[in-house]
């Protein structure tokens, strides 16, 4: 336990080291900020309209709270590939894996350390989207049960799509490639949902199974479905695994 | 303390290391010589559990480095070929995460303690607050061996500790790895020869991975002599003295090396496994000459190690060093 968390806070460090974690929060702090004033917006506009500002309860949480949450899923997809691409990549570029494989510490104990350390940063990232959300607290009258699932909800899915990143990361020497093959993963997984009306039966089957965005809106609905929670961890566990396959795979390859 | 056994590594169809066996005592400094691409990294990355072997067996401070990594992993010090430094941690920073990655168990002071002595140790306590990535390559080298000397493991394995330092460094860092010796075992790897017979009490020359001689510089010279030849250097006042050498006893052959107007230098060749240094001093005393120098002629580590290490084979002529003939 605690060379998973020496390693994971090496990993923070090394975020905030560089200008990345700035910049990825800054970018993702704007980008959210965008949303939110368009959510608004749009919100009082149409409530306006109809005469009730204010009153409407389930409003707030289906017209604005919910569509804000599925857009931070969608800027999460394009940010994360940024926080994972280093993880490994670096690390074999510039020959510091030889420290950590070397050292008395498992392969399991270093892929953990990384992926919490990758989850700690947007868990900060997060975080600073819960202003806005306590803004609307003070002004507004939300149901907070949807906030709090749509929360745990991104939290899985963007576990899950580290978990990714770090087995692509693992795979190769070069951060930009492992960035760039990520985010392209990331956004086949996106987009699997669309086509599942038009796959067979068979096909179905597979791509719902694939789908880690679509499992996210029961989230946004203030719904905790144990099946979801269950495959999102299990996805974690999958990519984790496989990462640990690939690490492994390296050494006897050299 | 190491023991190496029938150890094969093949990248592919490549094979970089090819049935190597030897052993190191405790406390020995062994020095691993060879050319490029002779399987000297390969060696210590397989020693360091870094990547298996193919094919053999490597104990190191008494684990299996296959069967219990853990183990020989904590008592192990590896200085890889490259310093594996994070640029964006200070050297003090940089080495109290590998002081929690390394020892297990182990107070907060007393870890505090273990950085302050290996940056002593390996003199960068100057540059304790600089970032990793600002270092000179000198003392990237020396946070590189300030890390691995850490956690004081019983196993020290340095993969070339002295390239690119300046001749200053690299005899403060020569110094340093004898006084490691007696409580670490070392091996450590170069191409610098002399750096072996400086530093090390045993030598494995390897070449294409496979073992080419196991010995002690002074043994692998001795061993390596061809006939027996003498460097004598007399001061005869113009006379020649060719013939009073040729008359010692075992004596079988003399030739003028150097001539001048003052002392001439003989090379002595004799019949092998004969010493004839004391009748041929008699000799020359006895004709009242002066007997300047009296060595035995010896092939250098470097000779030996391109006697071992290169094949008979005419070498070829670069076709551009040909000179100019389409002017
Ligand atoms: N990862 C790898 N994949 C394939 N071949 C490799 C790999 N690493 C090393 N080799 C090959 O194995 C052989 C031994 O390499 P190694 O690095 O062990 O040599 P070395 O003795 O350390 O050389 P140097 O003095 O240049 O450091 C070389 O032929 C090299 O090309
Ligand atoms: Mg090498």
């Amino acid at each position: 336990m605690g060379n998973i968390l020496a390693i994971a806070q090496k990993e923070v460090k090394s975020y905030f080291a560089s200008p990345i974690a700035y910049v990825i929060i800054g970018f993702f702090a704007l980008v959210f900020g965008w949303f939110y004033f368009v959510a608004l917006d749009y919100f009082m506009r149409t409530s306006m309209q109809m005469g009730m500002p204010g009153q409407g309860q389930v409003n707030v949480n289906t017209m604005a709270i919910r569509p804000l949450l599925q857009n931070v899923s969608v800027v999460a997809l394009f940010v994360l590939p940024l926080i994972t691409m280093r993880t490994y990549s670096e690390e074999k570029r510039s020959g510091t894996i030889e420290l950590l494989l070397t050292s008395p510490v498992t392969d399991f104990q270093i892929i953990m350390g990384k992926f919490l350390g990758a989850v700690a940063l947007y868990v900060m990232m997060l975080a600073v989207t819960t202003i806005h959300m306590g803004i609307l607290f003070i002004y507004g009258n939300p149901e907070w049960k949807p906030i709090v699932t749509g929360y745990l909800g991104l939290l899985l899915m963007g576990a899950s799509f580290i978990s990714i990143g770090l087995l692509i990361s693992s795979l190769t020497k070069n951060q930009i490639v492992a960035g760039m093959v990520t985010f392209a993963v990331l956004l086949l997984l996106w987009t699997v949902g669309w086509m599942q009306e038009s796959a067979g039966p068979m096909g179905q089957k597979v791509l719902q199974a694939l789908s880690l965005t679509d499992r996210f809106d029961d989230f946004t609905k203030g719904v905790i479905d144990l099946k979801h929670v269950v495959y999102y961890l299990s996805f974690i566990s999958f990519g984790l695994f496989l990462t640990a396959k690939s690490v492994d795979s390296e050494r006897w390859r050299g | 303390m190491i023991e190496v056994q029938h150890l094969t590594k093949r990248y592919g169809r490549v094979t970089a290391v090819d049935d190597l066996t030897f052993k190191v005592e405790r406390g020995e400094i062994l020095g691993f010589l060879g050319p490029n691409g002779a399987g000297k990294t390969t060696t210590m990355r397989i020693l360091t559990g870094y990547m298996p072997a193919t094919e053999g067996k490597a104990v190191v401070a008494g684990f299996d480095v296959f069967e219990q990594p853990m183990e020989a992993k904590r008592r192990t010090g590896y200085l890889p070929e490259t310093p594996p430094l994070y640029p964006e941690m200070t050297v003090k920073e940089y080495l109290q995460f590998v002081s929690r990655i390394k020892l297990k168990g182990v107070s907060s002071s007393e870890r505090r303690s273990r950085v302050d002595d290996s940056m002593r140790k390996a003199r960068v306590d100057d540059m304790a607050n600089r970032h990793c990535g600002k270092l000179s390559k000198g003392y990237r080298q020396r946070v590189g061996l300030a890390q691995a000397i850490l956690h004081n493991p019983e196993v020290l394995i340095l993969d070339e500790p002295t390239a690119g330092l300046d001749p200053k460094q690299i005899i403060e860092t020569r110094q340093l790895i004898r006084e490691l010796a007696g409580t670490h075992t070392i091996i450590l790897s170069t191409h610098i020869l002399p750096e072996v017979s400086q530093t090390c009490e045993r030598v494995v020359i390897i070449n294409k991975g496979r073992v080419v001689a196991i010995d002690t510089p002074n043994n692998l010279t001795a061993r390596l002599r061809g006939s027996e030849t003498l460097y004598v250097e007399i001061d005869a006042q113009g006379h020649d003295v060719s013939s009073v050498l040729q008359a010692v006893p075992g004596v079988t052959g003399v030739s003028v090396t150097t001539k001048g107007d003052g002392p001439v230098g003989y090379e002595v060749s004799s019949e092998r496994g004969r010493d004839v240094r004391r009748d041929l001093a008699r000799a020359v005393v006895a004709q009242n000459y002066g007997l300047l120098e009296l060595r035995a002629s010896r092939m250098s580590l470097e000779e030996i190690f391109l006697s071992l290490t290169t094949e008979e084979k005419e070498p070829e002529q670069p076709a551009a060093a040909g000179g100019e003939q389409h002017g």
